[in-house]
């Protein structure tokens, strides 16, 4: 991050030109650079076990299972879209995606509260709560 | 400078902004997603935003990008599409400008700012059409990409404007 001002004055030093980096730049990136280490520390601090994987399509809660539980169940996606989501050892992820990126397969695999995978050309969110959560109703939604 | 006919040069300058603009959309869609987090994205349309801002000042820059946006939208996209790019767009142009207008920042301050504006529309389109917050559990990655590709942006955008001719906006 330090270098790059001199590599640009350089750069630009050969031209005459009228952008530079300056002070106000460096103390803006360190700021969102210190952002980004906060929000990270926060959302690391505040994880916790989870309990439960609830499935959403196109906002409706249509299952939820526990994460003690290995199954396999498939995701009948908006649009006629499907996705099979696998619970395997205490972790859920998404595989045989009938979306054209197939992005939520390589989301990994979740069980911390409030990780989520999405799929949204299926509209299709999978959401992990912990055991205090209300399992059948989204309250900030609802 | 001679008296020439500006309104048919600035029409002329702004239809090939919004191409450029256009073009840059298309090839930024036809590049495979690197890593797996949607609206993670290089920003390359940025580029003529950035370039429009300074070259030619903030009015510009926010009528193109409202151009290139619908124009993008009906050509390869959707109203869903739509939805993200315009709220990430609008959020991180009007922020640019301001930015722009302290006159303390280059366009990598203004670029990277815009970078993570532009992020966190995207994120807050998802949520409400989503109806979930869990969304924002994208937003860390997000606003580091959102830093790195802004700033990446911003150099070049600023080695464009610094070698446009000034006739260019005169």
């Amino acid at each position: 991050m330090q270098r790059r001002p001199v590599h640009s004055d350089r750069m630009l030093g050969m031209d005459n030109s009228q952008i530079k980096v300056k002070k106000s730049d460096i103390v803006l990136i360190v700021a969102l650079l210190v952002g980004f280490l906060a929000m990270i520390t926060v959302l690391t601090l505040t994880k916790s076990g989870g309990a439960y994987v609830v499935v959403s399509v196109d906002s409706v809660e249509v299952a939820a299972f526990s994460l003690d539980q290995d199954i396999t169940y498939e995701i009948k996606g908006f649009d006629g879209g499907s996705n099979t989501l696998i619970i395997q050892d205490g972790k859920a992820h998404l595989e045989d995606s009938s979306c054209p990126d197939h992005l939520c397969e390589h989301m990994g695999k979740i069980d911390k509260v409030g990780q989520s995978i999405i799929c949204l050309p299926n509209r299709v969110v999978v959401e992990i709560r912990g055991a205090g959560d209300d399992k059948g109703f989204d309250t900030i939604s609802s | 400078m001679t008296p020439r006919n500006s309104s048919t040069k600035k029409i002329a300058t702004y239809g090939m902004m919004v191409a450029l603009a256009l073009i840059m959309s298309y090839i930024e869609a036809q590049i495979p997603a690197l890593i797996a987090v949607p609206g993670m994205k290089l920003g390359l349309t940025n580029i003529v935003v950035v370039v429009a801002l300074y070259v030619f000042g903030s009015k510009s820059a926010m009528f193109i990008n409202i151009i290139r946006i619908l124009l993008v939208s009906f050509l390869f996209g959707s109203a869903t599409s739509f939805a993200f790019s315009i709220t990430g767009g609008m959020l991180s142009t009007v922020l640019m400008i301001v930015l722009k207008k302290t006159g303390r920042f280059s366009t990598i301050g203004v670029s990277a700012a815009g970078g993570i504006t532009h992020n966190i529309g995207q994120i807050l389109v998802a949520v409400l059409l989503l109806h979930t917050v869990a969304v924002a559990w994208y937003l860390p990655i997000l606003w580091i990409s959102g830093i790195v590709s802004g700033i990446i942006i911003g150099l070049i955008s600023g080695l464009i404007a610094s070698r446009l001719p000034e006739s260019i906006s005169k």
